[in-house]
């Protein structure tokens, strides 16, 4: 799960980061008194979005006055913000951070996150900040410090000294630097988070440390046990099929093609995705249905892909094992009914009864199409939606 | 032979009083698998007992899996024990004297499984971890430990391994419909952080006389598939036909396994594919290609 900017510096201020003043608003009538409060001078204001890149698409601005801001903040609130990860379609932004101003010595990049080769916490910097972390790693990896944060040790008062001088900063902010990386430590394995990124984290012109950007993001396994997590949460930012699906025990993504599909298991989900496209044409969705698929799930993958008007055509590409073929077989015949589908569809079943399963559709007297391997039936599908 | 598991494994189910374990405890002794035992905290002494026609079913109960241990030699664990409670599942299992330890459990947060995963490093002569998230180990015909349907894939010659649950039984069906049939089957899980990787398994399949070709399918997400081609490159002989699940993933979204993702710019199936390639491995872009691509290798 991902949260906001304002978030998680709120979250992080109380395990010890330094961080600017600022407020976050929804409305440009809460802007009265904010920049007063903020002590005058420079303020930054910024669109609050769950992706990044906000800079370079024209969502954060600085201003040196009151009326600045103001200005700045009617550009931006409400504004659709395209950056490289929003996608073409950009996002809305709906609420504003306004911080006050730092001077700014020197940008560095810091983060922490899992390393799945060694199943350890990695801190990762660099003294380069601001920019892609991703380019960095790409052109010059050299550049990237790592350090290894062992589960019962934590992060340790030496490894910081490492970081300070790799780093370049002075060794007398040294301390500061390490009690902020145990912060990070700490936030990360408290809150259950799947990454916390400072970037950039700022030295000052008083030789101190300022988090001046921050993003967190979570382990939906974790959420459980975080109930103040999950209120942060905000479904404006996410995709409205994705989140239907989801409160129904589907796991499905949209995508830009025109090939709908429903497949049980993630790894066979992700398979169909690529024969459909070996055979010519473009995924729609991402879509596992899980190992117990009934006809209430199945319906309700059908209304999701549905919902989506780029579809052409539907595959369905069911391996039965424990859930058997012709018990598929009626699920699926009993939601193209509910669902009045008028669509191409193909079926691909395998496994256990499949081809009682097979029969079943076949006499349906359902326009539906059937296919023994996955590769038949994506080219029976891709031929259906160009059709 | 086979690798890990054969019908002499005496195997317990933890969470063996949940609705998904004890069915697939049953399934299990359908198939020939001596499921000794169940442990449930505070249902110790009680049994679990069913008849389904004239099949009847009774498995006795324990608070803790070293009882199991003691009473019956049990060696190996199968885990349904719901997220909140299942590293520590794997830890009893493990503190137990368990040698084999499959987690079935889907939803295990990550840093639960990091201090787990520190653990069993320390003890890894002495246990494996198959999963989490994973659809367990078969010995076709033998020992069935996890979710995988018993009723698919005849006992052949070829070893499978795989990322995916239903990606494994695609494989299993195709070696089979070819002629060659499978030994064991083997689902390492889709989570971020799991105990056996490929490596681990591959070199058990290396050591079996009657595995003679390897299936192995991988996804997107981290590197593993990339170490194990490093690795099969320098130390087997035997031929392994590999799919990568994901070619089409978008970068940076997570495809249902918590570990399927492709950030910064790592985990891609080109680059997998291209390791495996570069390491003499036959690659299929198409998963309906894996059985006749191994019958090709295996003549």
């Amino acid at each position: 799960m991902k949260i906001h900017e304002y978030q998680a510096k709120n979250l992080l201020k109380d395990f010890g980061v330094p961080i600017s003043k600022g407020f976050a608003i929804q409305n440009l009538n809460e802007l009265d008194g904010v920049y007063k409060n903020l002590g005058g001078g420079v303020v930054a204001v910024k669109a609050q979005i769950h992706a990044g890149g906000r800079g370079k698409g024209g969502g954060v601005k600085i201003a040196k006055s009151e009326a600045d801001m103001k200005k700045f903040a009617g550009e931006i609130l409400g504004m659709n913000l395209i950056t490289h990860q929003t996608g073409a379609q950009g996002q809305k932004v709906r609420s504003l951070y306004i911080e006050a101003g730092t001077a700014i010595a020197k940008e560095m990049y810091l983060a922490v996150l899992l390393d799945r080769e060694t199943s350890r916490l990695t801190l990762i910097a660099a003294a380069e900040g601001g920019m892609d972390i991703e380019e960095l790693a790409a052109k010059s990896p050299e550049k990237i410090l790592k350090f290894q944060i062992d589960p019962t040790l934590g992060f340790r008062a030496f490894q910081g000294r490492l970081l300070g001088y790799g780093l370049g900063i002075p060794d007398s902010t040294h301390t500061e630097l390490i009690k902020l990386c145990q912060s990070l430590v700490r936030a990360y394995m408290e809150l259950d988070a799947s990454l916390v990124e400072i970037n950039p984290l700022v030295l000052n012109s008083e030789n101190r440390l300022i988090a001046l950007d921050a993003k967190m993001t979570f382990d939906d396994n974790a959420l459980y046990r975080h109930k103040n997590i999950l209120e942060l949460r905000d479904v404006n930012e996410e995709d409205a099929l994705e989140l239907e699906a989801a409160e129904t025990g589907l796991n499905y993504i949209s995508l830009d093609g025109t090939v709908g599909c429903m497949v049980n298991g993630a790894g066979l989900a992700m398979a169909t995705m690529d024969v459909i496209k070996l055979a010519g044409a473009e995924p729609s969705n991402f879509l596992d249905v899980g190992g117990g698929a009934n006809t209430e799930q199945v319906t309700k993958a059908f209304q999701i892909i549905l919902k989506d008007k780029k579809v052409r055509a539907i595959l369905v590409n069911i391996f039965g094992g424990i859930m058997k073929c012709d018990i598929i077989a009626n699920g699926i015949l009993e939601a193209a009914k509910i669902t009045k589908l008028s669509l191409p569809l193909v079926v691909r079943l395998q496994g256990t009864n499949a081809k009682e399963g097979l029969a079943i559709l076949a006499k349906s007297g359902l326009k539906i199409d059937t296919a023994e391997t996955m590769a038949e039936a994506a080219e029976k599908v891709v031929k259906a939606a160009k059709g | 032979m086979s690798i890990l598991i054969d019908k002499n494994t005496k195997v317990i189910v933890q969470g063996i009083t949940g609705k998904t374990g004890w069915f697939h405890a049953k399934q299990s002794l359908d198939y020939g698998t001596q499921v000794v035992a169940g442990v449930t905290p505070g249902k110790g002494g009680t049994f679990m007992e069913e008849t389904v026609g004239d099949k009847k079913y009774k498995v006795p109960v324990f608070n803790t899996v070293k009882e199991t241990v003691e009473k019956f030699g049990a060696t190996a664990t199968v885990i349904f024990v719901p997220p909140p409670a299942a590293a520590d599942a794997i830890l009893e299992a493990a503190f137990a004297g368990i040698k084999l330890i499959v987690t079935i459990t889907e939803g295990i947060p990550v840093n639960d499984m990091i201090s787990v995963k520190a653990e069993l490093q320390k003890r890894s002569a002495e246990c494996l971890v198959i999963g989490p998230n994973c659809p367990g180990v078969v010995t076709i015909g033998e020992c069935r430990m996890g979710i995988q349907p018993g009723s698919i894939g005849k006992r052949g010659k070829i070893g499978i391994l795989s990322r995916s649950g239903t990606l494994t039984y695609e494989a299993v069906d195709q070696v089979t419909r070819v002629g060659l049939g499978a030994t064991t089957c083997v689902g390492i899980g889709g989570d971020p952080i799991h105990g056996a990787n490929f490596i681990d398994i591959l070199k058990r399949f290396k050591d079996d006389d009657e595995t003679k070709g390897i299936v192995m399918i991988g996804e997107i997400g981290g590197s593993e598939e990339e170490e194990a081609a490093e690795w099969i490159q320098k130390n087997l002989k035997k031929p392994v036909v590999s799919f990568i699940a994901g070619a089409t993933a978008p970068k940076g979204k997570r495809m249902g396994h918590a570990g399927a993702i492709i950030s910064g710019g790592k985990g891609t199936a080109q680059a997998k594919m291209a390791a495996l390639k570069k390491a003499g491995v036959r690659v299929v872009d198409n998963p309906s290609h894996i059985g006749q691509a191994m019958l090709e290798l295996v003549k």
